[in-house]
């Protein structure tokens, strides 16, 4: 438990990190939704055995991260506690694909290896995009982007909500967790019967607090619509930052530029 | 059973987005027609206390192990199908952004994967059918249990097949449907149960919340037709857009043949991009003989069925490949450096 906790404890802490005021904090959120959106979509572009083309991208989410000034540990934290699923499906290409593909001095490299280690990149950068992403924008930010872009306003609306009411209720849930199990030996989680009740109870007093929640929202003139102060206009270096990225993504998906060094490099050219 | 980012192509990818888009659009406009303000902090409250729930265990009698609620069936009990599917796909907004669980361009088949089958499928066709008002506890536990594992393993169908058709993994389909299929039979039956005990407990405690969503009209007609409509126009678009990567860019055996050879050669590029391409990789200077149309080495393309391997290639991507790396990291220490001073002066 004391692991799920300090990970929801790290979900504040991305917002923190929101607050800053670096040049690329204060850019529209559009332009760094688009970009990161184009940049993702460029990187799973490439073929399966890619490696050496992909490495380029590091630039972007590492522009993020060192412009936006955000700690590479916690985006590093992060990275392990997603990487599960993407290492379940990996790990068989090594086993799978046993036909050599490339030689390194002795070595006969798979297309297995090739391709694990291709997908394990393309985790690396499309995660660590994404989180740095949210770490220079804000969660709030991000959804007035969407809303801007043309997502429903009901989806929005309720988007903003949850995220707003995500910390409270980790908040009780956690609180319940700790008065139980104070009250009951280690390991015992108890039946279906308990969990029923007990999760059961946290539901009830989350639709109570949805209740109060509509009632204040009432008394202040809800209408179905969260009132926001408009973002300025999408202003020159939004655009600049949009094309300027879109266009570098595009030239590194055309050119394999480590090849082309190595190349260079190695005389082979 | 999230689809992570890096095992998807942007076809499935952006097919799946227009298919999800599709069906938040439609959820919307249903609501819409009826909208009741009410229902707008419920969905996001609920939305918070599907994450919150994932807090709170309970043990399997006899293996030792734990589960605990999903989200997905509990939801469309408690608010009906398009005001539940809205609040998961929410749910899986917030997990990709924040937990990095998922990914933005794996989004749309998230979305699609958990919302679409739990809240359009399993609830009206199965949960409803089996579970009427005031049924008895062991039918709901039945409906319940049912709906959730029809719901799942339609999910990790789904899963399987956004996989295969992304070519990314080298697993085969049957293999990865033996992998994916028993496992979430497991996680359906304990998502089952742990819904059914919430649902009984709310049934017993207040019955009046359960009323409401078990009243809203059920979608007349699958929303078949918006999927259909927005995996169409996401299928042409990925076509327009993203073939030319594709055709370019030939991926597998190709690419590894393409690689032995040493030069790029390609299907004959004939697209207007493909043709300013390759006019624009011909005037480069770095690469004065690096020919779309170069002449290949007539051993290597009568024997195209695997490659010599080649040690030269190779060796000029990894140099190249870790000079380029150190490249971004004294990049990323000069952007920090240049940040520090900058802001300290």
């Amino acid at each position: 438990m004391a692991s799920i906790s300090r990970h929801f404890f790290d979900l504040g802490h991305l917002d923190d990190l929101a607050g800053a005021s670096t040049p690329l904090h204060r850019l529209d959120p559009r332009a760094k939704l688009l970009a990161t959106l184009v940049f993702i979509a460029v990187v799973v572009s490439f073929g399966k055995y890619e490696i050496a083309a992909l490495i380029p991208f590091f630039v972007y989410p590492v522009f993020l991260i060192s412009v936006g000034n955000i700690p590479f540990k916690c985006v590093l934290s992060r990275l392990v506690l997603a990487l599960p699923f993407a290492l379940l499906v990996g790990i068989f290409n090594p086993l799978i694909d046993r036909a050599p593909l490339s030689h390194l001095a002795n070595f006969t490299i798979s297309g297995g290896w090739i391709s694990f280690s291709s997908i394990m990149l393309r985790f690396v950068l499309t995660v660590s995009s994404v989180l740095a992403l949210i770490a220079v924008t804000g969660f709030s930010p991000v959804c007035s982007a969407l809303l801007r872009l043309g997502t429903p306003k009901i989806f929005v609306v309720q988007l903003m909500l949850m995220h707003r009411y995500l910390f409270v209720l980790l908040d009780e849930a956690s609180k319940m967790v700790g008065a139980k199990s104070l009250r009951t030996f280690e390991n015992s989680t108890g039946g279906l019967r308990i969990y029923g009740a007990f999760t059961g109870s946290l539901l009830l007093r989350t639709m109570e607090r949805a209740e109060r929640i509509y009632s204040a929202m009432q008394c202040r003139g809800f209408d179905g619509d969260i009132k926001r102060t408009l973002p300025a206009e999408f202003g020159k270096r939004d655009i600049l930052f949009l094309c300027g990225w879109s266009l570098l993504f595009l030239l590194l998906r055309a050119f394999n530029l480590p090849l082309i060094i190595g190349q260079i490099l190695t005389g082979t050219m | 059973m999230h689809m992570a980012d890096a095992l998807i192509s942007p076809a499935v990818g952006g097919i799946m987005w227009g298919a999800s888009a599709s069906l938040i659009g439609y959820s919307c406009k249903k609501l819409k027609d009826n909208l009741d303000d009410r229902r707008i902090p419920l969905m996001g409250v609920l939305g918070a206390f599907v994450f919150a729930a994932q807090m709170i265990n309970f043990t399997i009698p006899g293996t030792g192990s734990s589960g605990h609620l999903g989200g997905g069936m509990i939801l469309a009990i408690l608010l009906g199908p398009h005001a539940a599917f809205l609040t998961l796909a929410s749910v899986l907004t917030v997990q990709a952004l924040f937990f990095a669980d998922g990914g933005l361009l794996a989004l749309g088949c998230n979305i699609f994967n958990l919302g679409f089958f739990a809240c359009f499928i399993a609830y009206p066709l199965i949960f409803r059918k089996m579970c009427p008002a005031n049924s008895t506890v062991n039918r709901l536990y039945a409906a319940s249990i049912v709906s959730a594992v029809v719901g799942l393993q339609l999910g990790a169908f789904s899963v399987v097949l956004e996989t295969l058709f992304s070519q990314i993994s080298a697993l085969r389909f049957s293999s990865f449907l033996l992998l994916m299929q028993p496992i979430h039979l497991a996680i359906g039956l304990v998502e089952g149960a742990a819904t059914a005990a919430v649902v009984q407990f709310v049934r017993q405690a207040r019955p009046e919340i359960l009323q409401p969503a078990a009243h809203t009209a059920l979608p007349a007609a699958l929303p078949l037709r918006n999927v259909i409509a927005g995996l169409l126009f996401a299928a042409l678009l990925a076509g327009a857009i993203l073939s030319w990567f594709a055709s370019t860019h030939p991926d597998g055996l190709e690419w590894a043949m393409e690689r032995a050879a040493g030069t790029a050669e390609l299907p004959t590029p004939t697209g207007r991009i493909q043709t300013f391409l390759a006019e624009l990789q011909q005037r480069t200077a770095l690469l004065p003989d690096y020919s779309f149309t170069g002449t290949v080495d007539s051993a290597q393309e009568e024997t195209p069925s695997w490659p010599a391997p080649d040690a030269g290639t190779s060796f000029s991507g990894i140099i190249g490949g870790s000079l380029t790396l150190i490249f971004v990291v004294v990049f990323a220490y000069a952007l920090r450096f240049g940040c520090r001073t900058q802001q300290r002066s």
